[in-house]
């Protein structure tokens, strides 16, 4: 493959005393593209997405995330991502636009910067109205899209997003994939996790893990084909009762 | 929050301060007079006039006097035996009283028995200046006391920068301690981590507000000792603030050790406790270091509140200057920087 690799893992092996996270995983991912992590609670996805963020040390393997390794260059690796977590992690005691400020500034933006593009973004999600309104007052699904947006707020090369549509109406889902789209075509690589089969759909690629594994690798439609399904909801439904057999 | 973190200082500061006091009034008294002579009526009216007694009772029987101790009505019991008057007038030696106290809490039962003998004295002196010639070898040696820093004895002089020390402490110290591990169960924390903050950014973010607060804290609650209390602040207020400003990193940065250490909010206020009233009931805030065993006294030396107590006192009563102060502010210039190095290096950002 000639593409630009955003995220090379070979060999990864993630162990909590004797539970296996993560058992030998090998994938890349290439810039530009939107690479889902599909799985049953417990597959292994969020630790995985982790160790990709420098949360959590891998145990062995090696792994290069924006063109740096995680274990020796964590600092310039969280310079160049964007983090979103299933549990939602702005700051409900602040404002909207405090806490636009306030990770603007932890990436060491401008605030002449983060002032003109805090603006710029609260006009285009809506906000304006609640601008100043602390963020426990605010409807989740609004929320989450600011969480996202303030995720991408400084341009990283890669976003992660952890379940982020967890708990948010189909309609707002719709949204939020729209936003993730836009962030995609202006050539941030995202690396999303879900249990939902119809987001799968929407990722470029897929990577379904099972038990700490990766089952299967590759475009939805190619899956879909290849395990002879009728959606992603079949494929994964085939890939995990096969690993409930063996 | 931020009303609620200093209005309380306040009613504590008034409520402890007059509330904590070894000063004894109202001392409950039963006098005993067997004898109903002028001299033992003179005796019991010499009680009566002190402010720091309360005659509850009388009796002529001594067991009655102990069944009323028993009982907890009275503190104490003065017992004048019959022919009181007679041995005095003949000028007798060995005339007895007989004084009983109860003496479940030790230390009011000295006070008490203090404040009595102290009355017996004066008595004592007023019938030999009667019986005896003046000039007489009897009255030699005339002692008169004169008390440094706080004259009048007033025990809220004593008390209110030891309080203060307190709720600025606690205040500080629990604010803190609950802080980063809040962060930890918001899920907040895992945001931070990712990106590119340094720690000891990190821990200076957290820290500097709380010293803010804290330094409010205590120019406020000085400024209630002043107007409520008529602490003399003799020494230099600056002195104070310095020592001050330091003393608060150390301990906003126990606190933020044990909040990245522990899990839970209620892990953080059980070991915040622990470690509160330990500081607490060592600190010589109620009773001195020097009393202390010699264990407790070298443990003292690693305790902050104990050293900014006895400075803010120096200070403030005494009026001592910088160089009365060396030792306590090296003491505390390390403690600050160790637990400020504790805090950084204990918080990870990789779980």
């Amino acid at each position: 493959m000639d593409k630009e690799k955003a995220i090379t893992v070979k060999n990864l092996v993630k162990k909590f005393g004797n539970f296996i996270a993560n058992d030998n995983l090998t994938f890349d991912v290439y810039k530009g593209e939107i690479f889902g992590f599909l799985g049953a609670n417990g597959a292994g996805k969020t630790t995985t997405l982790k160790i990709l963020c420098g949360l959590s040390k891998p145990t062995s393997g090696q792994i290069n995330v924006a063109g740096f390794n995680v274990y020796t260059e964590t600092n310039k690796i969280k310079n160049n991502i964007g983090y979103m977590s299933q549990k939602f992690s702005l700051y409900e005691d602040l404002t909207v636009y405090e806490n636009i400020r306030f990770y603007g500034g932890i990436y060491g933006l401008k605030l002449k910067d983060i002032r003109k593009r805090a603006d710029e973004l609260i006009q285009k999600l809506g906000l304006t109205n609640v601008r100043n309104e602390l963020l426990s007052s605010i409807p989740l699904g609004w929320k989450q899209k600011l969480a996202f947006s303030v995720a991408i707020f400084h341009h990283p090369k890669i976003v992660f997003l952890d379940e982020p549509t967890g708990g948010v109406d189909p309609v707002t889902r719709r949204e939020f994939w729209d936003m993730i789209y836009d962030a995609a075509s202006e050539g941030i690589t995202i690396i999303v996790t879900t249990h939902y089969m119809d987001e799968a759909e929407y990722c470029n690629r897929v990577c379904i893990m099972v038990d700490g594994r990766i089952e299967a690798i590759d475009t939805p439609a190619q899956l879909i084909k290849t395990y002879n399904a009728a959606n992603m909801n079949d494929v994964f439904i085939q890939l995990a009762r096969k690993a409930k057999q063996q | 929050m931020l009303p609620v973190i200093f209005v309380m200082p306040i009613i504590q500061l008034i409520i402890l301060v007059n509330a904590a006091t070894f000063e004894m009034k109202n001392i409950k008294l039963c006098i005993v007079d067997q004898d109903l002579s002028t001299y033992s009526r003179n005796l019991s009216s010499k009680f009566e006039g002190s402010p720091y007694f309360v005659i509850e009772k009388r009796t002529f029987s001594a067991k009655e006097a102990i069944k009323y101790i028993d009982r907890g009505v009275i503190t104490a019991a003065i017992v004048i035996p019959k022919g009181f008057e007679k041995k005095i007038v003949r000028n007798e030696k060995n005339i007895k009283i007989q004084v009983l106290v109860d003496a479940i809490n030790g230390t009011n039962a000295g006070v008490s028995q203090a404040y009595i003998v102290s009355i017996l004295q004066d008595y004592n002196k007023q019938i030999l200046s009667k019986l005896l010639p003046a000039n007489s070898p009897g009255n030699g040696i005339e002692t008169s006391r004169r008390f440094w820093y706080n004259p009048e004895l007033n025990y809220k002089t004593f008390m209110v920068p030891g309080i203060l020390v307190l709720l600025i402490t606690i205040i500080s110290f629990i604010l803190s301690g609950m802080n980063i591990v809040r962060e930890k169960e918001m899920g907040t924390i895992e945001q931070i981590n990712v990106t590119p903050i340094k720690k000891y950014q990190f821990i200076a973010g957290k820290l500097i507000p709380f010293w803010i607060i804290g330094l409010f804290e205590l120019a406020f609650g000085l400024t209630i000792g002043k107007l409520l209390f008529d602490i003399p602040l003799v020494g230099n207020l600056g002195l104070v603030f310095g020592f001050a400003a330091i003393y608060l990193i150390v301990l906003l940065a126990l606190g933020l050790l044990v909040s990245t250490i522990v899990n839970t909010q209620q892990q953080a206020m059980f070991i915040s406790f622990f470690f509160m009233v330990v500081f607490i009931l060592m600190s010589g805030l109620f009773t001195g270091i020097e009393n202390m065993p010699e264990w407790a006294q070298i443990a003292d030396k690693v305790n902050p509140l104990a050293y900014f107590i006895e400075v803010m006192r120096m200070i403030l009563l005494k009026g001592s200057g910088i160089s009365d102060i060396l030792y306590q502010l090296f003491a505390i210039i390390i403690f600050a920087v160790i637990m400020i190095w504790l805090a950084v290096w204990r918080y990870k950002k990789i779980s």
